[in-house]
């Protein structure tokens, strides 16, 4: 008797009430409405049983052994309302934030859009000016969404003036250099520049200024639903644009000259600022992509990385690789490091190595030993045909990735052996995107002043 | 005397519609109530009545409303629709005739047993 009353004493029915309801909330096919209705059962029963003379800590086991196998429940009210496994973002009028964060974000992505436009009002059209808009492109988009950044995480002045000068500083780089056309210098600039001003939006997307982990870490999460939403919605443009010209094609009027002039520009500056509004609005409310889509591909890229390098081997080709199989093996690389990016960003940390690390370090390792092959015949390549700037770019790229991936696999082995945790891998991983940047700018700055434009 | 799954599963419906043509009621009660009629013999598992109910009311045969009991307890009640009327009495019609053929076949069985048959 004495036992049961201290348990009595210690029991607090309450506290218990709500973990169980916590616990409960965590099927994602049950609704707070439907644990009310439960919590509201679960009480009656205790009350009833209490009403017999049990005390309350027995009370409250049966009552909730009597509810039954939770996992059980929640299947069968998955069963009842099919939807709610599937979790919807429900644009809700009650949720004033997004609300103001779409209009913020609307008219930034209308300004892009106008900002396309300016320069055909003065006869500068992407036809007539081809170069002019291939190195201007990313700046017509990627400074708004930098705005927008600024906007929604209040940086104030120096936001503001860090985009405008960054972007200016950009622009002219780009425009008031004395390129040579087609130089590969300037096709060089143009493909890393986008690299550049994405950090300059990551920078803004922190909201402080770069400074933390978690945030830099948030801003590699965000860069990957970034990629597959715009991907999404270029391909729902993509579609639109096609209704667009066909529909009026069939009733006899010519569109293609206002889609192209139009939409499709307008649609994807637009586009770009728009996204970056929907990634953020959605967190939280489904799932990320990037993460699942790493976990598939990371053992089939695994797969192809070593039938590659054994293909090498045995065929004895590694030594003598050709200009266009290493522009490939430099592209997988950064894929690969993009898987690895995106698993990295998707693991607790505080979980325990699991078979997946190991993969993981399999996949760093087979990465490595290809990056190595590539580097040498990058090297090769100079010493017997000469530096320029399309090599020296890719020697860069390549000893960045050795670094990266050698940070990589030592500290996966370090983690898998328990030596240390799994937060240095994110401190390396995320301490490294300032590298990369910095490389792209120097390609993009500097390297026309080294090879002459 | 523990009853078969089957015939749990095939008696909740009517079963709960029935409960609740008597007048609104909300879970608890219902699942006391078919307690007492089958005098403990059907004891569901109490959770997975809730998403029964649910189905019902998905189905148009219940309306449910949340209301403040006399003990001050918020409770999600439930009230029969036409609907579910409608469809309680197909389901006693339908349960009358399984339970006349059973009833039939016990007393054959009965008078068989009684004129010395032996069921192997």
């Amino acid at each position: 008797m004495m036992a049961i009353n201290q348990s009595d004493t210690t029991f607090d029915i309450e506290q218990n009430i709500e973990q169980w309801r916590a616990y409960v909330l965590r099927h994602a096919a049950i609704h707070a409405d439907d644990a009310d209705e439960l919590e509201s059962h679960l009480r009656d029963q205790i009350d009833a049983l209490m009403q017999t003379g049990l005390h309350t800590d027995e009370a409250f086991m049966i009552a909730i052994k009597r509810i039954g196998n939770l996992q059980a429940v929640s299947s069968q009210y998955a069963e009842v309302h099919s939807g709610r496994l599937w979790q919807n973002l429900v644009f809700a009028t009650d949720n004033k934030g997004w609300v103001g964060d779409f209009i913020s974000a609307f008219w930034l992505a209308l300004a892009a859009a106008l900002a396309f436009q300016i320069p055909t009002f003065f006869g500068v059209t992407p036809e007539t000016h081809e170069w002019f808009f291939a190195r201007t492109i990313s700046l017509f988009c990627l400074p708004f969404l930098a705005a927008y950044w600024v906007v929604k995480r209040q940086l104030g002045t120096a936001g503001w003036l860090t985009v405008t000068g960054v972007s200016a500083g950009a622009f002219v780089i780009m425009n008031a250099l004395p390129w040579q056309a087609e130089s590969a210098t300037s096709t060089l600039a143009v493909m890393h520049l986008p690299m550049a001003l994405w950090f300059l939006v990551g920078v803004m997307y922190t909201g402080t200024w770069w400074r933390t982990d978690a945030r830099r870490m948030d801003f590699i999460r965000f860069s990957g639903e970034y990629a597959i939403y715009f991907v999404l919605i270029a391909l729902g443009g993509g579609i639109l644009t096609a209704f667009t010209v066909g529909m009026f094609s069939f009733i006899g009027l010519d569109l293609a000259w206002f889609a192209q002039q139009w939409i499709i520009p307008c649609g994807a500056m637009g586009a770009v600022v728009i996204v970056g509004w929907l990634v953020e609005a959605k967190q939280g409310a489904i799932e990320n992509m990037a993460p699942v889509l790493a976990r598939i591909f990371t053992p089939l890229f695994t797969l192809l990385l070593i039938a590659f390098l054994v293909a090498m081997l045995v065929t004895g080709r590694g030594f003598d690789v050709q200009r266009d199989v290493l522009i490939g093996l430099d592209l997988m690389l950064v894929l690969v490091l993009g898987l690895v990016l995106y698993a990295v960003s998707s693991r607790d940390p505080g979980k325990v190595p699991s078979l997946f690390d190991y993969l993981q370090l399999v996949l760093v390792g087979t990465a490595l030993c290809v990056d190595l092959l590539a580097l040498g015949a990058i090297s090769g390549r100079i010493f017997e045909l000469g530096i320029t700037p399309n090599r020296v770019a890719a020697l860069g790229e390549n000893l960045i990735l050795l670094v990266s991936l050698s940070g990589y696999a030592w500290h996966y082995v370090n983690f898998v052996r328990n030596r240390c945790g799994f937060a240095a891998l994110e401190r390396w991983q995320t301490g490294f995107i300032p590298v990369y940047v910095m490389w792209a700018v120097i390609v993009v700055a500097l390297f026309p002043l080294l090879f002459g434009f | 005397m523990q009853l078969s799954k089957d015939l749990m599963a095939a008696s909740s419906t009517p079963l709960v519609l029935g409960v609740i043509a008597e007048g609104e009621t909300y879970g608890y009660e219902i699942v006391k109530r078919v307690e007492a009629l089958s005098k403990g013999a059907l004891n569901w598992t109490d959770g997975m009545m809730y998403p029964l109910l649910h189905r019902l009311e998905h189905q148009q045969y219940l309306t449910s409303r949340w209301r403040v009991g006399d003990s001050g307890r918020k409770r999600k009640y439930y009230a029969i629709t036409e609907e579910g009327l409608k469809v309680l009495r197909e389901q006693q019609q339908q349960w009358h005739v399984i339970n006349d053929a059973l009833n039939q076949i016990w007393r054959d069985l009965k008078r068989s047993s009684n004129d010395g048959y032996q069921p192997v």
